[in-house]
C-alpha cells in the first residue's frame, strides 16, 4: 500500500514534471498560432482598409473633380484631373501643404492625403480619359491655336507647346492642359503670381511667371479656349 | 376725398408695377404660387422660400417636377399636380420673377450649431471624405447659374432636402449631390442647416 502509494506519488510526480514542460510547450504553440493568425489577420485588415480607403478618397476627389475625372465648374472650376502628369499632381498636392499655392479647400484636403494614398491617386487619374468638360467660346479656339504653337515673340511670350508639348500633355512635373476647364485656366493664368510660388521655398512655377505676367486678358482667354478643347 | 384720391393713386401705381415686376408673367400665376410660398416669396411651413433663388435653379426644377424626377414626398404631393401644366415659357418667367425678390434669412436654425455648419461649408471634413460646400455654392451660399443659394432657407427644409438623398430620394441633379448628401451623418447635416438658415 506504502509502496504503492509512494509509487503513485512518483508517478504523479514524473507524470507532473513531464506535464508542465508539456503544458508550457502547448501554450507557446497555441499563442503562436494565435498571434500568427492574427499577425496575417492584421496584414489583411490593412490591405483591406487601405484599398476601401482608397476607393473611398477616390470618390471624394471625383466628388469635385468629377466622375470621371474630367472636372466640375461649381461656383469655382475644379480642374481636370484626368490623364495629368503624376509628378504635376504629386507636386501640387505638396505644394497646397507647404503653402507655396494657395487655397484654403485643398490646404486641408491634401492633408488627409497620406503620401502612399498620394501616389495611388495620381496613378488612377494618369489613366483617365474622358472627353473634354468643353464650354469655352468657339470663336477664341482658332486665336489661340497661333499663342499655343508659336507664342508671341514680339511680347516675351513663349511658345506654350515648347514646355506643355504639341497636344498639351505635358511632361513630369508641367502639367497637361488637354482638356483642361476654359475658367479654370483663366483663372490660373491671371492670378499666377498671387496663387503660385508662394513663400520663400523655391518652386517650379516660376518658370511660368513672366509669361502669365506678359499675357493679356484676351491672350489667356484665347490660349484657355484652345486648350480646353484639345482631347 | 383728398384720401380717396391718394387711394387710387396708390391702387394706380400697385397696378402699374405689379405686371412690370411680373416680367410678363400673369398675375394669377404668380398667386398660384405664392398661396404656399407666400406672398412675398419667402417660404411659409413646408414650403422653401423662393425669393432670391437662382432662376435656373427654379426652372430646372419646375421641369423636373413635371418630369416626376423631384420625387420626394412633399414634391409628388404639391408640386407634380402644380407643375404639370406649366409650359416651359411660363416656368422660365415665374423662375426669372421670384429669383428678382429680395430674400430674407430664416434664421431658424440651431445657434450653437452654426460655427460647426460654417467650417463644414467652407472646407468640408476631409478626413471623413467630406467636401467643401463652398466650391460649388459660393462663399456666401449665394449659388451661381443652376446651383441654388442656400443662404437663408429655412433650417427644417434643408434638414429634410439633404436626409432625403440618404433615404432614397431624387432631385433634379443627379450629379454631385447624391453623392455627397447620401454619405452625411446626421450630426452634420444639422450643423450645416443651422449654419445655413442664418446666411444673409
Amino acid at each position: 500500500m506504502l509502496n504503492e502509494g509512494r509509487g503513485g506519488r512518483i508517478m504523479k510526480g514524473i507524470s507532473l514534471r513531464l506535464a508542465l514542460p508539456t503544458a508550457i510547450l502547448a501554450i507557446v504553440a497555441i499563442l503562436a498560432i494565435a498571434f500568427s493568425a492574427a499577425g496575417r489577420a492584421d496584414d489583411m485588415g490593412m490591405a483591406a482598409s487601405s484599398k476601401q480607403g482608397l476607393r473611398a478618397k477616390l470618390e471624394y476627389c471625383k466628388t469635385c473633380h468629377g466622375l470621371s475625372g474630367q472636372g466640375y465648374h461649381g461656383y469655382f472650376a475644379m480642374p481636370r484631373l484626368a490623364g495629368q502628369q503624376t509628378k504635376y499632381l504629386e507636386n501640387q498636392l505638396r505644394a497646397f501643404i507647404e503653402r507655396r499655392r494657395t487655397n484654403p479647400v485643398m490646404f486641408n484636403v491634401a492633408h488627409a492625403i497620406s503620401p502612399s494614398m498620394l501616389t495611388a491617386l495620381a496613378a488612377h487619374f494618369r489613366d483617365l480619359d474622358p472627353k473634354p468638360f468643353g464650354g469655352a467660346p468657339k470663336e477664341l479656339v482658332a486665336r489661340g491655336k497661333p499663342i499655343y504653337e508659336d507664342g508671341v515673340p514680339e511680347a516675351n511670350i513663349a511658345a506654350c507647346s515648347a514646355c506643355h508639348g504639341p497636344e498639351a500633355k505635358g511632361q513630369d512635373e508641367i502639367p497637361r492642359l488637354a482638356g483642361q476647364l476654359f475658367p479654370y485656366t483663366i483663372k490660373v493664368l491671371t492670378n499666377w503670381s498671387k496663387e503660385r510660388g508662394q513663400g520663400p521655398a523655391s518652386d517650379t512655377s516660376a518658370i511660368m511667371t513672366p509669361t502669365a505676367h506678359n499675357l493679356t486678358r484676351s491672350q489667356i482667354a484665347a490660349i484657355a479656349a484652345y486648350v480646353s478643347n484639345l482631347k | 376725398m383728398k384720401l380717396i384720391k391718394l387711394k387710387i393713386a396708390v391702387l394706380a401705381i400697385i397696378a402699374l408695377a405689379v405686371p412690370s415686376l411680373a416680367g410678363g408673367v400673369e398675375t394669377v400665376r404668380i398667386r398660384d404660387c405664392t398661396w404656399c410660398h407666400g406672398t412675398s416669396g419667402q417660404g411659409y411651413s413646408i414650403a422653401p422660400r423662393l425669393a432670391g433663388q437662382r432662376h435656373q435653379y427654379i426652372e430646372n426644377q419646375l421641369l423636373s417636377f413635371g418630369e416626376h424626377t423631384r420625387d420626394n414626398p412633399f414634391s409628388k404631393q404639391y408640386m407634380w399636380g402644380a407643375a404639370a401644366a406649366l409650359s416651359s415659357r411660363t416656368a422660365h418667367d415665374l423662375a426669372k420673377y421670384f429669383s428678382m425678390l429680395p430674400p430674407k434669412a430664416a434664421n431658424d436654425g440651431h445657434r450653437e450649431l452654426a460655427t460647426r455648419g460654417r467650417t463644414i461649408y467652407e472646407l468640408g471634413i476631409p478626413d471623413a471624405n467630406i467636401v467643401s460646400c463652398l466650391v460649388c455654392h459660393g462663399p456666401n451660399a449665394e449659388g451661381v447659374r443652376e446651383i441654388p443659394r442656400l443662404g437663408g432657407l429655412e433650417y427644417s427644409y434643408l434638414k429634410k432636402r439633404l436626409e432625403q438623398w440618404g433615404e432614397g430620394y431624387h432631385a433634379a441633379a443627379a450629379y454631385p449631390m447624391p453623392l455627397i448628401a447620401s454619405k452625411l451623418p446626421s450630426d452634420v447635416i444639422e450643423a450645416l442647416a443651422s449654419y445655413l438658415s442664418f446666411v444673409k
